[in-house]
Formats: C-alpha cells, sequence, structure tokens
C-alpha cells in the first residue's frame, strides 16, 4: 500500500518556484483505485509521478509497502518501476520504430527476461487486450485506440502491482474511450492491481469510487460509494 | 533487444542515419582523397629523381664547382674557313664538350666504390656537341647566339632550336645533342639505366671501346635514325645498335656511347663527368655522402634528397598545395564532420525526449538507453566510414584515371648532375623540365585511417548523443513534446 506524507515537489526554473505539490498527505490500500481530477497545472501528473516513482519529491515521503521512494538509491528506483509499476500514458508512449510485440516487450527488457520467453509473453498480452492479430505493426499502423491497447498490455506484461494512468483516453474518441476505460477497470478486477488514474473527464470522474482533486497543488478526497464502473457495463473483455 | 532495436531505428530513420553518415563520409573520402593523392605527388617527385638517377643510384659524385673565371670561357668558338664570296660548298662542324666543362679522373670511381656504405659506382662522361652545317660565303656565327640555343628545349635535347644564323651572306644551322658516355661493364647504374631498350640491344661488356651507339628515342625518331642506321660525331662513325625509351617522359640524352668512345671524343681521356653511387643500406645514405665529401676533396656529392629540394614547377606546386592546404582542408572538413554529426546525434535524441523518457519509466537503466544511442551512432559513423571509403577510393581511381599532367622542373645546380645534360656548355645552370602523370594510389594505411576516424567519429557523437540521453529523466515520459 502507498502511504504519502507532506508530499512537497517545487520546480524551480532560474529564479521562478513553481510549487506542484503542497503538502499531499494520501493513502492508497493494495487493489484499490483512485482517481485523481482538477484543474490544468493543478500538480496532478506530479503527483503521479511521485507515486510512480519517476521522480522525487522535494519534502515528504512517498512509501510504497514501507519503502520510501524519496530516499531509495536510483538504481533501486529504477529496478522498482521496473517491476512494480506498469504506466499508461495520454500520447501512448510508444516506441514508434518498433512493432507492437517489440514495444510490449521494453517492459521485459530491465527484467532480463529470455527473448523466446519475452516474445512469448507480449504476444500473449497483446490478444488479452484483442490485439493477436497486430504484433507485427507498427505504431502508425494502428488507430489511437489500438495503440492505447499496445501501452496497456507494455503495462501490464510484466504484472505489476501498481497500475497508473495519466489521462489514458485524453487523445480518444468517446466510443474508444468507453472500451478502454472498460478494458483498464476489467484487468483492475482480474489482477488485483492498485490502480491511479488522472482524468479531465468528468464523466470517468463522476463513476470513481474514490476520488481525489488536486488544485493548486492541494489534495481533497472525495468517496463515492454508489459509482458504477466501466468493467460493469462492458462485460466483453476477456481476461488477461 | 539492443540490435533489434538497432536495426529499427536505422532502417526506419533512413533519413536522420543518412544525413549524419553522409556528412561523416564527405570528410572521410576528403582524407583519403588527400591522402592518396599526397602519396602520388611524393611518387611523382620519386619517379622525377628516378628519371635522373636511374633507380638504385642513391647520389651522384661530381667535381666540385669551382667559380667561372670568365662567363664566356666555355662559350664555343667555331673555326669556319670564311671562303671567297662565290663558294657556296657546305660546311660541318661538330664541337665537343664535356658537360659542365668539369671532369674528374676515372680513377676515382674505383676510389669513391672502396668508400664505406658504398656498395658500388659507376663512371660517366656527358658531352655536349654543338653541330653546325653551314652554306655561306661570308659571315660569323655569333657565339652568344649558339650559346642560348642550348637552353631551348626541354632537358636539353636540342632538336627543337634550330636557331638560322644569317650573317653577311651566311646561311647555317646550329644544332647540339647530348652524349652520354656509359660504362658498357655496369649498366645497372649510370645514365642508360634510366630507360629500357625498346628496340634492338645495348652494349655488350666488352664493347668498351666500339664504335656503336644507343639512340635516346625522341632523338632517334627526330633524325630517323633505326637500328642499323650510321651517324657521324667529328668525323667518327657510329652504327645504331638499339633505340632506349626513357622511363619518364622526358629524355635528358641523345647518344649513348661506350664511355671510351665518348672520352676520345670529348678529349677527356681517363676522365668522367658523374660517378653513380649505390649505397649498401638505403638509410645510411647521409652517412655515405659525408665519408665520400669527407675522403674525396674537391667533389661534390649530390643525393636524391638535395635533388628533390630544386624540384619546382607544377608538381612541385601541386604537392606542396596538397601537404599544406589539403591537409588543413581535409582537417577542417573533418572536424566540421564531426561537429555536425555530433549536433545532429545530439539534436536527434533531443527529439527522442518522450521515447527515452518512457524507457526510463518502464526501468530501463540510463546506461541501457545510452548503450542504444552510442550504439546507433557508431552504425553510423561505419556507415560514414564505408561511405566514405567508396568515395574516397571512387576520388582517388578517378584521378589517377585522368592522370593530369604535372610538370616538374629540377634546377640542376651541380654540374651534371644526373647524367642529365641540360644545359649548354658553359657553366650556366641548367633546368631539366619533364612531364608527370598524377596517380593517387590508395595505401592500406589510409584504409585503416579512415576507418579509424570513422570510428571515432562514431563514438564522437554517440558520446554527444550519449551523454544527452543519460541526462534525461522518467519524468519526461510525460513531457508533451513529441
Ligand atoms: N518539469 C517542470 N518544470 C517546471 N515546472 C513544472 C514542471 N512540471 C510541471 N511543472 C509545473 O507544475 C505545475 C503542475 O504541473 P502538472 O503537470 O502536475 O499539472 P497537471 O495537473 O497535470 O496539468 P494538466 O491537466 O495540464 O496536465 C504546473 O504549474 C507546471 O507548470
Ligand atoms: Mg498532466
Amino acid at each position: 500500500m502507498y502511504r504519502l506524507t507532506g508530499v512537497t515537489k517545487r520546480y524551480t526554473r532560474g529564479k521562478e518556484t513553481v510549487e506542484a505539490l503542497r503538502g499531499v498527505d494520501l493513502t492508497i490500500e493494495d487493489g484499490d483505485q483512485l482517481v485523481i481530477q482538477g484543474p490544468t497545472g493543478g500538480g496532478k501528473s506530479t503527483l503521479l509521478q511521485m507515486i510512480g516513482g519517476l521522480d522525487r519529491p522535494s519534502t515528504g515521503s512517498v512509501e510504497l509497502d514501507g519503502v520510501d521512494l524519496a530516499t531509495i538509491s536510483e538504481a533501486k528506483l529504477t529496478r522498482l518501476r521496473a517491476e512494480k509499476i506498469g504506466i499508461i500514458f495520454q500520447a501512448f508512449n510508444l516506441i514508434p520504430t518498433l512493432t507492437a510485440q517489440e514495444n510490449v516487450e521494453t517492459a521485459l527488457v530491465p527484467l532480463g527476461v529470455k527473448p523466446a520467453e519475452r516474445r512469448e509473453r507480449a504476444a500473449e498480452a497483446l490478444r488479452s487486450v484483442g490485439l493477436g492479430e497486430r504484433l507485427g505493426h507498427v505504431p502508425t499502423e494502428l488507430s489511437g485506440g489500438q495503440q492505447q491497447r499496445v501501452a496497456i498490455a507494455r503495462a501490464l506484461v510484466k504484472k505489476p502491482k501498481v497500475l497508473l494512468a495519466d489521462e489514458p483516453t485524453g487523445n480518444l474518441d468517446e466510443g474508444t474511450r468507453d472500451d478502454i476505460m472498460g478494458l483498464l477497470e476489467g484487468l483492475w478486477h482480474e489482477y488485483g492491481l492498485t490502480f491511479v488514474m488522472v482524468t479531465h473527464d468528468s464523466s470517468i470522474a463522476r463513476r470513481a469510487p474514490r476520488l481525489a482533486t488536486i488544485k493548486a497543488g492541494q489534495i481533497t478526497l472525495t468517496e463515492q460509494p454508489g459509482a458504477r464502473q466501466y468493467a460493469q457495463q462492458a462485460p466483453g473483455v476477456r481476461a488477461y | 533487444m539492443f540490435g533489434i532495436y538497432l536495426k529499427r531505428e536505422l532502417s526506419r530513420r533512413k533519413k536522420a542515419a543518412l544525413v549524419i553518415a553522409l556528412g561523416l563520409a564527405l570528410g572521410i573520402a576528403l582524407v583519403i582523397t588527400v591522402n592518396s593523392v599526397s602519396a602520388g605527388m611524393t611518387q611523382a617527385q620519386d619517379k622525377v629523381l628516378q628519371s635522373l638517377y636511374g633507380l638504385g643510384t642513391d647520389m651522384t659524385v661530381t667535381k666540385a664547382r669551382t667559380a667561372p673565371t670568365s662567363g664566356s670561357s666555355g662559350r664555343p668558338n667555331f673555326q669556319f674557313d670564311a671562303k671567297s664570296e662565290d663558294d657556296d660548298s657546305t660546311q660541318s662542324s661538330d664541337r665537343v664538350m664535356t658537360q659542365g666543362g668539369q671532369a674528374l679522373a676515372s680513377s676515382l670511381v674505383a676510389k669513391v666504390a672502396a668508400q664505406q656504405g658504398v656498395s658500388s659506382a659507376v663512371g660517366a662522361l656527358s658531352l655536349n656537341v654543338t653541330k653546325v652545317d653551314g652554306s655561306f660565303t661570308q659571315g660569323k656565327a655569333k657565339s652568344s647566339t649558339s650559346g642560348q640555343s642550348n637552353q631551348g628545349g626541354p632537358g636539353g635535347s636540342s632538336g627543337g632550336s634550330m636557331p638560322q644564323v644569317q650573317g653577311g651572306g651566311a646561311s647555317f644551322d646550329v644544332n647540339s645533342y647530348s652524349v652520354g658516355g656509359v660504362d658498357v661493364t655496369d649498366q645497372d647504374l649510370g645514365p642508360l639505366s634510366t630507360s629500357k631498350i625498346t628496340s634492338g640491344r645495348t652494349f655488350t661488356a666488352a664493347e668498351t671501346n666500339a664504335k656503336l651507339a644507343v639512340v635516346g628515342k625522341s632523338y632517334a625518331k627526330e633524325n630517323k635514325y633505326k637500328v642499323g642506321s650510321t651517324f657521324k660525331i667529328s668525323g667518327t662513325k657510329y652504327t645504331v645498335i638499339g633505340i632506349a625509351t626513357p622511363d619518364s617522359s622526358d629524355s635528358t640524352t641523345d647518344v649513348y656511347l661506350p664511355l671510351k668512345q665518348a672520352q676520345t671524343l670529348g678529349d677527356a681521356k681517363n676522365k668522367v663527368t658523374t660517378i653513380y653511387v649505390k649505397a649498401t643500406d638505403s638509410k645510411q645514405i647521409d652517412t655515405v655522402k659525408a665519408t665520400i665529401q669527407k675522403n674525396i676533396s674537391g667533389t661534390t656529392v649530390t643525393t636524391s634528397a638535395d635533388l628533390a629540394e630544386t624540384v619546382s614547377g607544377s608538381l612541385s606546386t601541386a604537392s606542396d598545395l596538397a601537404t599544406s592546404v589539403g591537409k588543413w582542408l581535409s582537417i577542417a572538413v573533418l572536424a566540421a564532420a564531426f561537429l555536425v554529426a555530433a549536433l545532429l546525434t545530439s539534436s536527434a535524441v533531443s527529439r527522442r525526449v518522450r521515447e527515452f523518457g518512457t524507457l526510463k519509466a518502464l526501468g530501463w537503466p540510463s546506461r541501457r538507453v545510452t548503450r542504444q544511442v552510442v550504439g546507433e551512432s557508431m552504425v553510423n559513423g561505419l556507415l560514414g566510414g564505408a561511405l566514405g571509403i567508396g568515395l574516397g577510393l571512387a576520388a582517388a581511381y578517378t584521378v589517377t584515371a585522368i592522370s593530369p599532367k604535372l610538370t616538374a622542373q629540377l634546377g640542376s645546380t651541380g654540374g651534371g648532375m644526373g647524367g642529365g645534360p641540360g644545359g649548354g656548355p658553359g657553366q650556366q645552370s641548367a633546368q631539366n623540365t619533364m612531364e608527370i602523370a598524377l596517380s593517387a594510389p590508395v595505401s592500406a594505411t589510409t584504409i585503416a585511417l579512415a576507418v579509424g576516424l570513422a570510428v571515432a567519429g562514431g563514438l564522437i557523437a554517440g558520446a554527444m548523443g550519449g551523454w544527452r540521453a543519460s541526462r534525461m529523466r522518467p519524468a519526461d515520459a510525460l513531457r508533451s513534446v513529441s
């Protein structure tokens, strides 16, 4: 589980200092889902970076299962990202020159998985997101929704503990958005992932059982017990 | 993954890779071209020197020059009988002079041969024959005019210049040519060693005093001499037994005679003008030179290095150009190519900031990302090297195929140096002009240098790009730049 205490993040550029996060306290239980929303520039992405170990807070601690990501060595942090954190981006962030299968394989590279096994697992992950027929395609040959599915396969192929998503449907149309949301929630259920997602989309936020709103670097939590989720709406998703 | 990723990047970003590779290729090609042209220049210079010396001649020994007592001392004086006005009979006169007017005793040849470090020594006598054919009633041949005529033709072969002197009803031709007396017992060294016998034969070792002649190709052509033809010098009849074609485009001697015959003609019994010396070790030439000069006084020893300093003309200009301008130009272009490759690689890396940030976010250690970048630019470098070697070879072969002609002027300040009687009688310094075709040989060292440069270029570019990549943070994966 995550325990964030007094997380502050300051960005300094020349003389100017921006406080992207100001004393954020947050706890996320294993297998929980947290949706983060808020105005642009509020600090959503910054918080996600702290949680994912992509950056370190200026002050405060980010503990994952008792390990403080703020203070462990760079090598350990890199290793932790490789093993435990799966990330999905708004812009998909696929390597443009690699095929779908190779893109998924990149997640297994730092874990030292043998090439043959790597290929097999990547193919399996792509099949589980409905792209079994597209293994050899490069990103430009895929639609936005398909690209995001490749990214999801890449995030999940290593069987991470945590799945982070920064506006995963931001670049997609509504229909595709529902597909992707359904897929993500299905996978979340299936694997008992800790799932943290940043979104601008209020219709997604409305369905979240637990909602964090970040404004000017400060966090407000809202519980929405009655929220209906995508997984219940889109049952056709094949388990991975 | 390293290999696949590398392959994908290079094959799907061909243009970017090609731009970097081409930049490096250009620099490397230039280095190869300049290097091989320089080598060609050196070869050409060697050839020039060889054509004067003959292969295997390391130095020549000539009489030390004494200051000429008077400018006119060596000028020819012709004695014609000024006949009566009605007499129009043709007269002919040959004036034979030793080249440079100064000779050494032939006993010195053995003395030189006995010096330490000398492998062999051969004496030769260079003569200059000035032939005047005339029919006239009264008149004078102006000696100064005939003196100038000797410098007319390239290399002193005088066929081209036949000033007609007409004075007081006189009409006659002045024609001069060079004669080389060769030691028939050792023809590996000496004036004839720079030529190939292309018709007939050369002297046998027994023909030490035979009235036979080998004639230079162009002189033979001019006078329509063939094997079996005869001609006279100062009343002595010689039979042509062979035609000699010089190794280089220009000949320095027109007629070769056995040494004794030449000595008789030149009134130089037991004299030689030049001693050709071969050293036992070509690296010890300077030492040998010093030894000879110390032990045998009154001589001038000229090595090919000394001679090389006197080379002028377009060969020397081009050679200077290749070694100075060419060298700096190729260094500048290469440096520019390295810089461009480094900047392009670095900017290509910056454009992939999100890509590398993502890989780091996925848990790729920094060094793995850096290795990828360095690998890519190494391949670019090697590609550039391969292209550059191809381009450079093409350029070098083109130069060789065109074989531009360069002229070389040898200001021979030593009398009778190299058996090349370039000047006329008298002590005017002679100039030998010859044409040399330039080639651009590419050596293995040059290729190795090119490969080294390609690797260096790839490494420099890779270091730059790799450094950039290593500084990227996983959070860059979220940057909005694409
Ligand atoms: N690398 C950085 N350097 C300087 N300032 C930064 C950096 N990253 C973020 N910021 C600043 O921190 C603040 C929070 O940024 P953040 O990206 O977390 O906002 P966000 O809530 O994700 O906004 P959006 O909805 O537009 O993505 C902003 O003011 C932003 O300008
Ligand atoms: Mg954001």
